[in-house]
């Protein structure tokens, strides 16, 4: 297996908008994929039609499977974790049973997470709609992790947190990239050049670039394909 | 004061019904978002069931035993009935809110018009054992043993609908879908089976509100357009309670049951008054959505 994720042509049409227009990209195994863009080019629709949460067409291979027909919980069961753009953690559930809903099976790996977020053990019966922003990422993040799946698809983890907790996410996500392979949008340039091996940047819909983390260091082609300035 | 104590007593069992017949409704369009219709038509089918096994059955099996036998009967049509129109009628239409709403009002409107062309409007009767026609002292006031059953009932069911939804695993499947199904789907579970499974418990819950409804307001009697009276209450206590709120039902059913008996107490008896009882329901229903739209226990409006 060379691609853990494959998207070929892929569309998406939403109430008469056609957002993705065409997206095609592979990600290798291992390391952090970055899917990068400015807003609203279609970098949360790609990583939700990828798992069929939005209507679709083209073909998507995830883990050597064609799973452009697939419900979402079956691409899901190919080993593939979710971290949603707004953490969508269940706020009326407590974090234990936020994290038992993602178990998969009995090998769900609780002393990896709680190593890495021990506050998750100590607030389990707390309900999560209670919990800072911070602590909300870490159990969408842990519910992605739990069953040390192959792929992570992550959507902006560092998205309205502090430094200090965005720079704590990095550090968790590089840890979990030695062991899987991770498409991951963000937006903060810092972030994605320490962790990213690869890069896709999306406009209007379509893939634009491909290439190398180290072209990130290019200040003008950043400013000609993100309208940022590059980040040292 | 054993006006009161009776009036109250039988708020509260029609409180229970009232519960019985919304929960299930409740859950319905809190994971699903389809206003289910049919979910009336569950009610008539379960106590049809019930009725069909008072009178088939063999009557050396006794009158309490038979009863019991109604009650499960009632249970097990309505979920029967909820789980067919699930898998036939609703599962081909996933993602088609409109046509799932449709599909129930024309599967109530069919279903109902051949229980009318077999039955006629007639009522049919369901035996009952004597002690349920009885009544209990209770201090000055003479309370109905069937209330006390459907008090019982009621609460056993709240009880363990709780239960279920706070301690297994589908129950916390069916909580966290209410709040986010795309999510669900997102962690690998199949929403689906989660789907069939509450409209097998709110079928289940119907069909015990459509036999328990006949046996303790109708004199025991069962007639083809009874569910579809009760929906109309189970639509206001669901959205009065909240979407998707089993707790919230079963307060706003409580309440709804109240306001409905005492006002049949201090109105009901005057000339042209006869209704008063369910006018004072819908204009509960209005200032509830007026002072808190998305119900009492809600998320959503």
């Amino acid at each position: 297996m060379k691609s853990a994720l494959k998207v070929t042509d892929l569309q998406v049409a939403i109430e008469g908008s056609h957002i993705l227009q065409g997206v095609t990209f592979e990600v290798p195994v291992g390391g952090v994929t970055a899917l990068l863009g400015r807003n609203g080019v279609g970098k949360t629709t790609t990583l939700r039609a990828i798992l069929g949460l939005v209507p679709r067409s083209g073909a998507v291979q995830v883990l050597d499977h064609d799973v452009i027909e697939w419900p979402t919980f079956k691409i899901v069961r190919l080993g593939v974790g979710y971290v949603p753009e707004d953490r969508d953690v269940f706020s009326a559930l407590s974090v234990e049973e936020n994290l038992r809903l993602a178990e998969s099976g009995p090998d769900a790996r609780y002393n990896d997470i709680y190593q890495l977020f021990p506050e998750l053990k100590e607030r389990a019966r707390q309900r999560a709609g209670t919990l800072s922003g911070g602590q909300q990422q870490m159990i969408s993040i842990a519910r992605a992790m739990l069953n040390g799946w192959p792929l992570l698809l992550v959507d902006e983890p560092s998205k309205g947190l502090a430094p200090r907790l965005v720079s704590e996410f990095a550090d968790v996500l590089e840890r979990v990239a030695q062991h899987a392979t991770v498409l991951l949008v963000e937006q903060n340039l810092s972030v994605v050049k320490r962790l990213a091996k690869d890069i896709v940047v999306l406009d209007h819909g379509t893939v634009v670039h491909t290439g190398s983390a180290r072209d990130l260091g290019d200040a003008q082609l950043v400013r000609q394909l993100l309208g940022v300035a590059g980040v040292a | 004061m054993s006006v009161f104590l009776s009036i109250t007593f039988s708020g509260v069992a029609l409180g229970a019904i009232y519960f019985l017949a919304a929960s299930g409704l409740s859950l319905i369009y809190g994971l699903m978002d389809i206003l289910n219709f049919a979910h009336g038509l569950f009610m008539t089918l379960g106590a049809y069931a019930g009725w069909a096994v008072a009178v088939h059955l063999p009557s050396s099996i006794g009158a309490p035993g038979l009863f019991a036998l109604s009650v499960v009967a009632a249970v097990l049509g309505g979920a029967l009935a909820a789980g067919i129109t699930e898998v036939l009628f609703i599962r081909p239409l996933y993602g088609r809110p409109v046509s799932q709403i449709l599909v129930t009002i024309g599967l109530d409107l069919a279903v109902v018009g051949l229980l009318l062309g077999g039955f006629g409007s007639n009522s049919v009767r369901i035996p009952v054992p004597l002690w349920l026609i009885e009544a209990t002292k209770v201090g000055s006031a003479n309370l109905p043993n069937v209330d006390f059953l459907a008090i019982a009932l009621g609460l056993a069911v709240l009880f363990s609908l709780e239960w279920f939804l706070r301690r297994t695993r589908y129950g916390i499947i069916i909580r966290a879908g209410v709040e986010n199904r795309d999510m669900v789907s997102a962690l690998g579970i199949d929403v689906g089976k989660a789907f069939t499974l509450v409209f097998v418990i709110g079928g289940a819950m119907a069909g015990l509100a459509g036999l328990l409804y006949a046996v303790v307001f109708s004199g025991d009697l069962v007639s083809p357009l009874q569910g579809d009276s009760l929906l109309i209450f189970a639509f206001i206590v669901v959205v009065i309670g909240g979407l998707g709120s089993i707790r919230g039902s079963a307060l706003a059913a409580l309440i709804v049951g109240f306001v409905q008996d005492y006002t049949n107490l201090y109105l009901g008896g005057h000339s042209g008054f006869a209704e008063v009882g369910n006018l004072s329901v819908v204009l509960l229903l209005a200032l509830v959505l007026e002072w808190r739209p998305r119900g009492l226990m809600g998320s959503v409006a």
